[in-house]
């Protein structure tokens, strides 16, 4: 009888163990099962990405329609390339999308935000967003504004 | 000092089947020698005792025995095998055949009076529940204590615990039972039963047995054969009658209960005046 | 001086010779025999015992210290406008580093020193040497169980922790200081990434449990039989345990945020 109810009560704790790590997974670190290599890629080339890393969001209007997968140098063009993995169910990027690196709020994490187009065609998977705009780096701010005083 | 033995014919012809042969063994613990070169051949089927002062390490030999300790030099045959040689594993397969009541009683605290007697039962047979159930309580009404089985190690006395031990050692029926002073904490009434327990699981079963105690009476009407040890060696062994004929100082004062003797009651200690004079107790 | 430099030789030795007996005993009660059925009753005990009873102060503990970090976070997060961020703040520490690092705490104070002074006292008791002598090996009887219950509930003992304390932090920060729920959680599923962090943290909860449990049931098992040595040996386990996990803690970590 006592080793019935520790039977149960082990069986418990396992149970909400496991619970935890699924809530870890899904509510936490936002694992999401069904989407996961579902997408298709896009490509961009920026010149400068600023802090931009794998993972990081890719949104239209605020809204997330896909993540940063891979991001490499362009060895020809010598300009950042971003691969990005968009979901399934976003299938009317039109081709000429422009995409700009952003930054959420003023110290939070720099994503890719896509500014829609009027083609009528749209973004087919591994093609190239072509009009793009690179991250704002503080430096590149501070030395426009210096040299415009100068000329001034 | 030489062993005291009966020069006789009869004793080696009983000693011929022997099942725990001990050869020139020494032990010591630290730097203190506790045997010095010990020789004793226990028989099979028999019942035999250990007798010696307290501290002359009694339950060092049956630990010796069990193979829980190992010599410094002898060797330690149990039924054909060499203990102290014996790989962890074997170890453990010889002394599926031994049972050892210890000094403490050393009942598992975390079960009842039930399951500590079931257990070495449970662990090396694949018997089904209803025949260990009368087993552990054939063993419980030998011991006088079917009444206690469901009773907790804790709520029991000291000698009922004890008991409990014992039938927890003869559970198997093992070949080989230690019994590590059974008599103590016991009432005389339970002492009667325990003797005549230890004689009759003897003679049915054809148990041997390895009485350690100090009860002289009862070991001598129990014992075929005793060993006496003192200071690191064996003093004197022979059958019950034997040993009442020894001359010797040393084995009268044991026999008859003297205070004072060649075997000394205290522990080895300087001269008591002189420490209490000029030395102190040094730490 | 000599004098001293034989001591410390001495004090190595032993300590050396403790190391390869805690080793000894690792191996032949896991490694060497695995785990027949019969151990199974046993380690639901064991589990019940080390995880179970555990529950309770890990839950509470969780709640305060998650309640703690969406607070100071809070404050701390406001001064630079991006009080948003408080849930991925919480989130990460919490998964990389509180939860395991303190549950293992918690764990050793309250399961570790209880087995290393049930095992020292059936070894005071004489109910190991009893053990051996019925023909069982108190190894494989007594340590393993431990082991295994030891090994397998602190990584669920750690995400019960990380998941109780992020909880308490949306307490505080959503619906006491008014965050809004959506960057609370958005925030935090962006910045924690189930490999690298929930994984992690984990593999970190495994060693650590591994590392305690090993530490109590050997304290335990080679204590003096006495109730000072058990005594001193529960200290042991506690102050033990305690410099492992933070020792641990440093080097897991570098390995695996680090770049060294
Ligand atoms: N674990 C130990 N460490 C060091 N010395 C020990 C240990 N156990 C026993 N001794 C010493 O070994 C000697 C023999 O002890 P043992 O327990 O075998 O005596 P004994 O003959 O059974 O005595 P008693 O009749 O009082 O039970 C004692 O002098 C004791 O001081
Ligand atoms: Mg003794």
């Amino acid at each position: 009888m006592r080793m019935r109810t520790m039977e149960i009560s082990v069986g418990f704790f396992m149970l909400i163990g496991f619970l935890a790590l699924v809530v870890l997974a899904l509510n936490v670190s936002g694992l999401n099962l069904a989407s996961k290599g579902a997408g298709y890629k896009i490509y961009a080339n920026f010149e400068n990405i600023g802090g931009l890393t794998a993972r990081a969001k890719v949104s239209m209007s605020g809204v997330q329609i896909g993540e940063v997968t891979r991001i490499r140098l362009d060895p020809q063009m010598l300009m950042a390339e971003v691969e990005m993995e968009i979901y399934p169910d976003i299938d009317f990027l039109s081709a000429d999308s422009s995409a700009m690196i952003l930054t959420s709020g003023l110290l939070g994490q720099q994503y890719i935000g896509i500014i829609p187009g009027g083609d009528v065609e749209v973004l087919a998977p591994g093609e190239f967003i072509y009009n793009t705009q690179s991250a704002l780096v503080l430096e590149d701010l501070v030395g426009k504004f210096l040299m415009n005083q100068v000329s001034e | 000092m030489e062993a005291v033995s009966p020069a006789t014919g009869s004793a080696s012809s009983m000693l011929e089947d022997v099942i725990v042969e001990i050869k020139d063994l020494t032990f010591s613990r630290g730097n203190r020698p506790i045997f010095k070169g010990v020789d004793i051949k226990i028989p099979r089927g028999k019942v035999t005792a250990i007798m010696g002062p307290s501290g002359t390490g009694k339950t060092t030999l049956l630990k010796l025995i069990g193979g829980q300790l190992r010599p410094d030099s002898g060797d330690i045959v149990v039924e054909g095998s060499s203990v102290p040689s014996l790989g962890r594993k074997d170890l453990f397969v010889i002394r599926e055949k031994m049972g050892m009541l210890f000094q403490s009683g050393a009942l598992f605290t975390d079960m009842n009076v039930f399951d500590n007697i079931a257990f070495p039962i449970r662990v090396h047979t694949q018997l089904p529940e209803e025949m260990i159930r009368d087993i552990v309580l054939m063993k419980l009404q030998a011991v006088g204590l079917r009444g206690a089985y469901d009773l907790m190690p804790s709520e029991l006395s000291g000698g009922m615990a004890r008991r409990v031990a014992l039938a927890r050692a003869i559970s198997l029926d093992p070949n080989i039972v230690m019994y590590d002073e059974p008599f103590t904490g016991q009432d005389p009434i339970a002492m009667g039963v325990l003797v005549n327990l230890i004689r009759r699981l003897n003679q049915a079963l054809g148990h041997t047995s390895i009485i350690v105690s100090h009860d002289i009476q009862e070991t001598l009407s129990i014992a075929d054969y005793i060993y006496l040890i003192a200071d690191g060696k064996v003093i004197a062994h022979g059958t019950p009658d034997q040993l009442k004929t020894i001359e010797s100082e040393q084995v009268r004062q044991f026999v008859e209960g003297l205070p004072d003797g060649p075997v000394p009651f205290h522990y080895q200690a300087p001269d008591f005046l002189e420490q209490l004079m000029h030395k102190g107790v040094s730490r | 001086m000599i004098d001293f430099m034989q001591k410390l030789g001495h004090r190595t030795l032993s300590k050396l010779a403790a190391f390869g007996r805690s080793g000894q005993i690792l191996f032949q009660s896991v490694v060497a025999k695995p785990a027949p059925v019969m151990m199974f009753p046993l380690l639901i005990k064991q589990i019940y015992f080390v995880g179970v009873l555990s529950l309770i102060i890990i839950v509470v503990s969780g709640l305060f210290i998650g309640m703690v970090l969406g607070l100071q976070g809070y404050t701390i997060l406001a001064d630079y406008g991006s009080e948003e961020a408080v849930g991925q703040m919480v989130a990460l520490s919490l998964v990389r580093e509180l939860a395991p690092v303190v549950t293992a705490l918690l764990f050793a104070g309250r399961a570790g020193s209880a087995l290393t002074a049930e095992i020292g006292l059936m070894k005071a008791t004489e109910q190991l040497a009893s053990l051996e002598m019925i023909g069982v090996d108190p190894l494989r009887r007594i340590i393993a169980p431990r082991l295994y219950a030891g090994f397998i509930c602190m990584p669920l003992l750690t995400m019960i922790f990380a998941v109780v304390g992020v909880w308490g932090a949306a307490l505080v920060a959503v619906d006491w200081l008014g965050i809004y729920s959506g960057s609370y959680w958005v925030n935090m599923q962006q910045s924690v990434d189930f490999m690298s962090d929930v994984v992690n943290g984990l593999i970190k909860a495994v060693v650590f449990g591994f590392v305690v449990t090993w530490i109590a049931v050997y304290q335990g098992y080679d204590c003096v039989p006495t109730s000072e040595g058990i005594s001193q040996a529960t200290t042991r386990t506690v102050v033990y345990s305690s410099l492992a996990v933070l020792g641990l803690d440093f080097i897991l970590t570098a390995l695996m945020f680090g770049d060294l």
